[in-house]
């Protein structure tokens, strides 16, 4: 190891930084570094493919002899298994297959937690037979009492849903209570209220299924996944294989959102089912099934107070919150430590609310827009306190220097300066009266040690990268095309991209928005290693150094003897093998700019006053993510998060019915996603940062930009109508009530 | 929702054909237009016909006629061909309105007009296998004590809270159309407004159709010629939404006033509900800012909402004002 100084950080603050990277590593790219393609707009490497239909989802895989399973689930939100006949089902034509959910020796006593919850599968020739296979199975059902709703399951008489004495499960509150409750008692304004959201089911377009094909001892997989790795391990441990006789490939996914990891109790099922028609099988969830019983984003009850003094500095925060992710935990609310609060002036007490429904899996910035749409309507709400401008409020309590360049970039583009001073005090068109409002946010994603990455140059100049994690939508394969051609001097579709496959080297799962900071370091390196492999080989050839040598702009060449240059492909000649391979693993990460990255979001709505529609009319995201890799695809990916952070501001809502412990809605008509008419125009700003901690500096970008958008929405509803909206989704029918209890108000 | 039980089908290229594939129960045949409606109850296995019989082979039942007018428009004409008409959209703004503003796009494309009418309440208790409600043989109305933010506001003695769904049967109402009824054993008209039938009347059907019935043609009267028509429609989402409040009028004004009005309020009730007493105060009274907001207070006037649907009220009375006073620019022409 030799010790390097690299320059971090952006054009509004930089410093410099010793590192000590392993000799193996590449140079490190810092502020100062002129790359060719990173960073720049490339197109997805794989769109065509996506948009002209050859791009072949798990869903389009189609095998000869292949069967259709189907899931028999709980019709009842709490039942105890009486009895099972499955003999009339396994009579029925092309019916070839049937697996238990639980141990079988368990009928009689299992007890079924939600509405939704599986029981069986079938496998047959066709999802119709299938499906009325599902339908003759007979089920003797005990219905148990159940509760579906927050507040019901927290009343002391309520049903209880796991074992255990309560349905809340409190974590050990962080902070002193009597302390923060001083701080706000002698504060010189403060606010507090409560606020709720609802559970949010994932709905990726692409719903979660496999097809697994028996292959000599082991299995072939085809999944929906964001794990191709984690499915590998889950199904393999699962039926006692070892990893290696479990293939995983996951080419295109239909997005995830955090609702994909591992096999799923459909993946382990669709396995059994396939080894034991030795067939195989391919099992796709319906759109109700994806509603009920593969994962959600809880809801949250959350009750905050936030004090501040007479110069407008925040002096404490107390954030109480419940929330439930069903029959699962995981319904914490992050209010994150945005603005300059110190841990003694911090009060956090969560709790997980047991339910009989389906359970929570992490969604997008799990607990983060829960407690952004509180923590950032809180600030709001004392900024007004305070007689402050929201955003000069928010300027005084936030040190971060990113996140302030940021909040004056997108103050400047959606024009701050021109909403409502007085909320609801804005020029009205008739009944439609326009406002704007902001919210901030951090994320962090640094990534880790997870990654190895293979990089293969051929005699005939062909390039290769082999990484096995997948690319969920993100553009993730079109980064490893982006890292490959700067290191090589190359163009992006110069070179070819294989990844999801759990054949190739090893990759984490999506998550955390951890897998390009992840992998981005061990592929550079990778490339790094194939292309001193290839100056070696000239070095021979020219009589030079391997030092002497460089790749750009398609060339590979001596920079002080114009006579040795070649095309990339005529230098590939030099070769002796047929091809050279470099392959890394990912290095540690070590010091950085910072440890988070930072963000912020500012909207623009027009309410209609009298109906309480809402309309996005504009969207400003401003955003870091370390390197920008592809400013293209960081754009999306920015774009993607305000729709679906608009969406869950508006729309989205898993509507359960109390007295029947059952969805209403578990389908795409009543469960109400943002359509095209309703996405505003949107500006998606990144910041570039140059973040260190690794050869490329990347960090995540996939979560972040969902956070904020309805927190944002929030405030510029209130800076429209002078009425603030504590809950979520934000519907005509608040809004009207809303009015209409301020009407009361003045009147009263 | 999943995949389609097993059924048979056939092509029937003339309405005697299609008649004569009909049989004495719901559950023996199933006319098949667009399919739109059908398909998703044959799927979710609320309804599981033997038979399909395919309409859109008969090539008589498509058309649109304004003569003397009248306009007589085929059952299987599309929303999207209603909406795109350039004669009706002058003439009976509210009905390409309507047509115009249901579903989606590719949706509009497929449903039939007369699929519009037939089709099955939207209210997610009925439209689940989950919820043996009352509309499916069951027991009881889950909506009534349940999640009700979307059903009627008008349920005064009904025992079951759905709201009509089609948009097409809100502006017919206002243009007081008249359906014409074919059986193998002959033809009957039928007022459009008697054509919708109340739960408290009948809570299996939203119709007066049998099993054996087809609608053969939609009759708009000469006497709606010349009136000034609207059709406003309020939705949660912009892309694609049923109504939360829709509101179809159709007017008989001179110079600024109305001399007789037909006011239709949709999502309001189980059938698409006429505001009389709002019709009446109108009479003869100037169309202005004050009298559109008497008229949409005296439109909600008798409505008793459920738990969550109150915000109807309000936003009934907003969007029957604009409509009454959208009417000055969509007079016809
Ligand atoms: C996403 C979505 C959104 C929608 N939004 C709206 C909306 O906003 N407003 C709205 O009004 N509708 C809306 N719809 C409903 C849609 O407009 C209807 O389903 C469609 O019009 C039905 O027409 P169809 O031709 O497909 O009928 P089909 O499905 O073929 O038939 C429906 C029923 O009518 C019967 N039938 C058909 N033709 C005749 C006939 N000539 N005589 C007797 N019986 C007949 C059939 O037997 C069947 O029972 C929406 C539907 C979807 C899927």
């Amino acid at each position: 190891m030799t010790e390097k100084t690299v320059r971090v950080g952006f054009s509004g603050d930089s410093k410099e930084l010793k590192i000590n990277p392993p000799d193996t590593s590449p140079p490190a790219w810092d502020l100062d570094s002129k790359l060719a393609v990173v960073g720049t707009n490339v197109p997805r490497v794989d769109g065509p493919d996506k948009v002209t239909g050859r791009a072949k989802y798990t869903y389009d895989i189609n095998l000869p002899g292949m069967l259709y399973g189907r899931i028999l689930r709980s019709p009842h939100a709490a039942a105890i298994v009486k009895s099972v006949d499955t003999a009339a089902a396994m009579k029925m034509p092309g019916v070839k297959a049937l697996v238990f959910a639980f141990d079988e020796s368990k009928i009689g006593e299992k007890k079924l937690r939600y509405a939704g919850d599986e029981i069986l599968a079938i496998a047959a020739d066709s999802p119709e037979r299938a499906d009325d296979a599902v339908r003759a199975v007979k089920i003797e059902y005990d219905p148990q009492p159940f509760v579906v709703d927050l507040d019901d399951a927290m009343k002391a008489d309520a049903p209880i849903v796991n074992d255990g004495k309560s349905n809340v499960r409190g974590k050990n509150p962080r902070g002193d209570a009597a302390a923060v409750d001083a701080k706000l008692a002698g504060s010189s304004k403060k606010i507090e209220a409560t606020f709720r959201t609802q559970v949010q089911t994932h709905s990726a377009l692409e719903t979660h299924g496999l097809v697994v094909a028996p292959d000599g001892d082991g299995i072939k997989v085809w999944a929906s996944t964001q794990g191709v790795f984690s499915v590998r391990d889950g199904l393999s441990s699962n039926l006692g294989l070892k990893a290696e006789q479990v293939r995983v490939i996951s080419t295109f996914v239909g997005g995830g959102f955090g609702a994909k990891f591992g096999p799923g109790v459909e993946g382990v099922l669709c396995t059994k089912l396939a080894r034991q028609a030795n067939a195989p099988v391919k099992l796709m969830l319906t759109r109700k099934e994806e509603h009920l019983a593969v994962g959600n984003r809880p809801n949250s009850l959350q009750k905050v107070k936030l004090g501040a003094d007479s110069t407008g500095k925040l002096t404490a925060i107390s954030a109480t919150t419940f929330g439930t992710g069903g029959v699962g935990g995981g319904a914490g609310c992050t209010i994150p430590a945005i603005y300059n609060l110190n841990r003694d002036a911090t009060y956090k007490a969560e709790s997980d609310v047991f339910t009989n429904a389906g359970s929570s899996a992490a969604m997008r910035a799990p607990g983060h827009p829960q407690g952004i749409f509180a923590m950032e309507q809180s600030m709001d709400m004392l900024a007004y306190e305070l007689g402050l401008d929201p955003l000069e409020f928010r300027m005084l309590n936030d040190d971060n220097p990113v996140r302030r360049a940021q909040f004056n970039l997108g103050a400047k583009e959606i024009g701050w300066p021109n909403r409502p001073k007085v909320a609801g005090g804005g020029k009205a068109d008739g009944p439609l009266k326009r406002g704007m409002g902001v919210a901030g946010t951090l994320w962090y994603a640094g990534g880790g040690k997870d990654a190895k990455a293979d990089v293969e140059i051929g005699k005939g100049g062909e390039v290769t990268v082999y990484q096995g994690a997948q690319d969920i939508g993100t553009g993730f394969k079109t980064v490893l095309a982006i890292l490959v051609a700067e290191e090589l001097g190359l163009k992006p579709e110069d070179i070819t991209v294989r990844a999801a496959d759990s054949r190739f080297p090893y990759g984490p799962g999506s998550g955390g928005s951890t897998t390009t900071p992840t992998v981005a370091p061990a592929v550079h390196a990778a490339a790094y290693a194939a292309k001193r492999k290839l100056f070696e080989a000239l070095a021979t050839t020219w009589q030079v150094k391997p030092d002497d040598i460089s790749a750009k702009d398609g060339k590979v060449f001596v920079a002080s003897d114009p006579s040795k240059s070649l095309p990339f492909k005529k230098a590939c000649a030099a070769l002796t093998a047929d091809k050279v391979t470099g392959s890394a693993d990912r290095e540690a990460n070590y010091d950085g700019y910072r440890g988070n990255t930072a963000g912020c979001q500012f909207a623009e709505v027009e309410v209609d006053t009298e109906t309480g529609v809402v309309r996005v009319l504009r969207v400003v995201a401003v955003q870091d993510a370390g390197r920008i890799i592809n400013k293209l695809c960081s754009e999306s990916q920015i774009s993607g998060g305000v729709i679906q952070g608009l969406s869950y501001a508006l729309f989205e809502d898993r509507i359960m019915d109390k007295s029947a412990g059952k969805m209403v809605n578990a389908n795409f008509m009543e469960y109400k996603i943002a359509g095209p008419k309703d996405c505003p125009e949107i500006k998606s700003i990144v910041l570039d940062v140059a973040n260190g901690r690794n050869s490329v500096g990347a960090m995540g970008l996939g979560e972040a930009p969902v956070i904020p958008t309805a927190a944002a929405i929030a405030n510029a509803i209130y800076n429209a109508i002078g009425v603030r909206i504590f809950e979520l989704p934000m519907t005509p029918d608040k809004i009207i009530a809303a009015l209409a209890r301020k009407e009361g108000a003045k009147t009263a | 929702m999943s995949s389609l039980p097993v059924f048979d089908y056939v092509n029937a290229t003339s309405p005697a054909e299609a008649m004569g594939q009909l049989g004495a129960g719901w559950s023996e045949a199933a006319l098949y237009a667009g399919g739109v409606d059908l398909l998703d109850l044959m799927k979710e296995r609320l309804y599981e016909p033997k038979k399909l019989v395919n309409i859109k082979t008969a090539p008589s039942l498509k058309y649109i006629k304004v003569e003397n007018g009248e306009v007589r428009i085929g059952p299987l004409v599309t929303l999207a061909e209603i909406a795109a008409h350039p004669e009706l959209q002058k003439s009976h703004p509210a009905l390409a309105r309507a047509a115009g503003k249901a579903a989606t796009p590719q949706i509009r494309n497929l449903a039939t007009i007369g699929g519009n009418l037939c089709q099955r309440p939207r209210c997610w208790y009925f439209r689940s296998e989950d919820f043996p409600c009352m509309r499916k043989g069951g027991e009881k109305c889950f909506a009534k004590e349940g999640e009700n933010r979307y059903h009627a506001i008008f349920t005064e003695g009904e025992p079951c809270v759905i709201v009509h769904p089609s948009a097409a049967g809100v502006a017919l109402v206002a243009f007081g159309a008249q359906l014409k009824i074919a059986s193998s054993s002959g033809e009957r008209t039928v007022d459009i407004e008697k054509f919708f039938v109340r739960p408290k009347d009948n809570v299996r059907r939203e119709n007066v159709l049998g099993p054996k019935d087809l609608i053969t043609e939609i009759v708009i009267p000469a006497s709606a010629a010349g009136m000034a028509s609207a059709y406003i429609k309020i939705r949660e989402k912009q892309s694609y939404d049923w109504p939360l409040a829709d509101v179809a009028v159709v007017a008989k004004l001179s110079g600024a006033n109305v001399e007789a009005c037909r006011i239709v309020l949709g999502s309001a009730a189980p059938v698409p509900h006429r505001a009389t007493e709002a019709e009446e105060f109108l009479k003869g009274k100037p169309l202005n800012e004050e009298n559109a907001a008497r008229a949409g207070e005296l439109a909600v006037k008798d409505a008793s909402p459920l738990e969550q649907n109150a915000y109807k009220v309000p936003l009934f009375k907003t969007v029957v004002r604009r409509t009454l006073l959208a009417l000055k620019e969509t007079k016809a022409s």
